[in-house]
């Protein structure tokens, strides 16, 4: 293994190595804790540490938590211990947290590391686990790296924005998802008696009820989520959606939240992010293509195949919002839209042009998808966004 | 036990598991630590649970989750009606009001739930907690008590600690996001579909005396089929019943009679879309390219 990595002479053996490796982990937002490598030293403590494919099988399932980390993880692991790579932070310990600034030199830092390493030959070290996933850690950061050209969310959007969308978003959410009931339900906190259940607990008990049972209103509170078109037609609005979104996220943590182009990128878990220069950070690697072209009926159709099984149910309220400018073939966004219509939510689209004077909707794709939609509305700017609320109310 | 050597036991109990699952429930083993899968369904997580059991060869254990799930389910509950009858002939008797209620409340009248049954069994028992997402957020919270001090306090009785630590499995399908927490407690393992040579391999196990041309033919039919555009992909299972069903028709060849082969197909499409959009001459080709 002539690739792996050399340390600095300075560095103090193998364990301060260990957490070094986890530090490069959590940088990458992978949550570890202390405990963690603790265990991790207890692994290695019982596997043949010289095989450094056995490494890292081994540290896998206790350093990933989702699918993505996991997809993640060789990548990760390889860039820190193998491909010749340089150690990028110090490897004395250190249990500082990164400030932004040094969060954002981190990246770039990664980005340069990484081109260098894919200009050798290929360290992929056992095809049986070769992952097919266009969306590695490694490429991820290098694409960023390549492509200067690419908007910059973080001058996109600013804290102040974030703010007042703050209190849009407080709105529409209370509206979408303060459902309440009229039916009553069995609960602890219930005033009204549930006789059927009192009956029929007190079978239990010779007929006698010792235990009453009362019942209430439940609360049926809607799931919001929200797909966010950043093509190039949308680039004038995407601004105010991506901070009412974030918005949302912060409001809401249930929020779910997707941003697509030409391709469908999950962004929940950038948004939920509290720093909102990070969060934005994350954003603009995720939108890689961002301010392209667009497919709507693509990312949609990918929506309904893949996430929607998941998280979409009745008690969702999905909301898309773009200009229905669609580079696609318009039978993909009828039959994803009727996909997500036979999983009982409500679908509102939410398009900017509407807010025009004389606009029909008479784009191919917005016309065939009226027949869907719960709610079609002008959103231009955030106090037409706040204007809505009274609308959702009555869906 | 080495994880090699805990893959041929797997494989003995024809779990054919990757070399990655492999050391993800080595780990969990060794450090005790409870491990959670996630996956498409029909991958064989639940399957996973039944092979490890047996190559333990301890007891499974099973909790499948669902919206609602309690306690009362989950860990314990009195048996009401015995305990009754047993005060109505215990006041007979002219027993005292102590003695009465200290024999009703121990352990004779307590019916275990799958949670408490797994820390009372004299050999680590496997614990499967089955679709751990579909279940409540307040369970989740619940279960990483019980995970992590492995114990049970139960008011009348006081804390049962656990005699043997269980070995718990956690599957989830992905319904909603688990909580960070649970995360942290668990290793992870997320379970692709398998690989061609894998894929055959399980299939064999299952099906010893299929024919290898067959075999390769309806691996490379199945794996086809799921890169096309399905509402359900097959997994592992319907593979299975599939083989089963083509087995059972005598059939030797994919391509040789398309009507078997669409009949035979109803053990992989579970939906009338798909059922409609795989037509005789989509299988066909499929069929075609597999041969």
């Amino acid at each position: 293994m002539s690739r792996i990595s050399k340390f600095a002479a300075r560095d103090t053996g193998p364990s301060a190595r260990i957490v070094g490796f986890f530090s490069h982990l959590r940088f990458n937002n992978l949550k570890l804790g202390v405990s963690e490598v603790e265990t991790a030293l207890t692994i290695l403590d019982q596997i043949n540490m010289s095989d450094p494919f056995e490494v890292r099988r081994s540290l896998k399932p206790l350093c990933v938590g989702n699918l993505d980390e996991s997809r993640r993880f060789e990548d990760l692991f390889d860039s820190y211990w193998m491909d010749s790579g340089r150690v990028k932070q110090k490897v004395i310990p250190n249990g500082n947290v990164p400030n932004e600034k040094e969060m954002v030199s981190e990246v770039g830092d990664k980005a340069i590391d990484n081109s260098d390493s894919s200009s050798g030959a290929p360290s992929e070290p056992d095809e049986g686990t070769a992952i097919l996933n266009d969306q590695r850690e490694g490429e991820l950061v290098a694409v960023e790296e390549a492509s200067k050209m690419q908007k910059d969310l973080r001058e996109f959007v600013t804290n102040q924005e974030i703010d007042d969308a703050m209190e849009v978003a407080i709105r529409i959410g209370k509206a979408l998802r303060d459902k309440r009931s009229r039916r009553l339900v069995s609960s602890k906190k219930g005033q009204v008696l549930d006789f059927r259940k009192t009956i029929r607990r007190s079978l239990s008990t010779g007929g006698d009820p010792f235990k009453l049972i009362n019942k209430s209103k439940p609360d049926r509170p809607k799931r919001i989520v929200a797909l966010c078109d950043v093509s190039g037609s949308m680039n004038v609005y995407s601004k105010i959606f991506l901070a009412f979104l974030s918005a949302l996220m912060r409001n809401d943590q249930n929020t779910d939240a997707y941003l697509f182009h030409t391709e469908l990128v999950r962004v929940t878990d950038a948004l939920k992010d509290e720093n909102t220069g990070r969060s934005m950070e994350k954003l603009s690697l995720l939108a890689n293509g961002f301010g392209g072209g667009s497919r709507i009926g693509y990312s949609i159709k990918k929506f309904s195949r893949t996430y929607a099984r998941r998280f979409v149910n009745s008690r969702s309220v999905i909301i898309i919002l773009s200009d229905g400018y669609d580079s696609n073939n318009v039978n993909d966004l009828v039959e994803a839209l009727a996909n997500l219509k036979k999983r009982g939510c409500k679908i509102i689209w939410l398009n900017p042009l509407k807010g025009w004077k004389d606009y029909a909707p008479v784009t191919a794709s917005m016309a065939a998808s009226l027949p869907y939609l719960d709610l079609f509305s002008a959103a231009n700017t955030l106090n037409d966004l706040a204007a809505l609320d009274e609308e959702l109310e009555k869906l | 036990m080495e994880w090699k050597e805990l893959q041929a036991a797997l494989a003995e109990q024809s779990y054919i598991a990757s070399e990655e699952l492999v050391v993800a429930i080595q780990l969990a083993l060794s450090l005790e630590r409870p491990l959670l899968l996630e996956g498409s369904a029909g991958v064989g997580k639940t399957e996973l649970a039944r092979a490890l059991s047996q190559a333990q060869s301890t007891k499974l254990i099973r909790l499948q989750c669902y919206e609602g799930l309690d306690s009362a389910q989950s860990i314990y509950e009195w048996n009401y009606q015995r305990q009754l009858i047993s005060i109505r002939a215990a006041a007979d008797d002219g027993v005292s009001r102590e003695q009465i209620e200290k024999h009703v409340f121990s352990k004779d009248f307590l019916l275990e739930r799958p949670l408490l049954m797994s820390i009372t069994q004299d050999k680590s028992p496997v614990l499967l907690i089955d679709e751990i997402d579909r279940a409540d957020e307040e369970f989740e919270a619940f279960l990483l008590e019980i995970l992590s001090d492995y114990q049970v306090s139960i008011p009348e009785l006081g804390t049962i600690n656990s005699v043997t630590k269980p070995i718990v499995i956690l599957t989830s399908n992905g319904t909603r996001d688990l909580s960070d927490a649970l995360r942290r407690r668990c290793l992870y393992s997320y379970v692709e579909y398998p690989d061609r040579t894998t894929e055959i391999e399980i299939l064999k196990a299952r099906q010893p005396n299929i024919d290898f041309l067959l075999a390769c033919q309806i691996i490379d039919f199945v794996q086809k089929l799921r890169k096309e555009d399905l509402e359900k992909t097959p997994g592992i299972a319907e593979m299975l019943d599939f083989s089963a069903a083509l087995i059972g028709l005598g059939v030797n060849d994919l391509s040789h009679d398309p009507e078997i082969l669409q009949s035979a197909m109803t053990t992989l499409l579970k939906t009338k879309t798909d059922q409609w959009n795989i037509t005789t001459e989509v299988a066909q080709r499929l069929a075609g390219q597999a041969a």
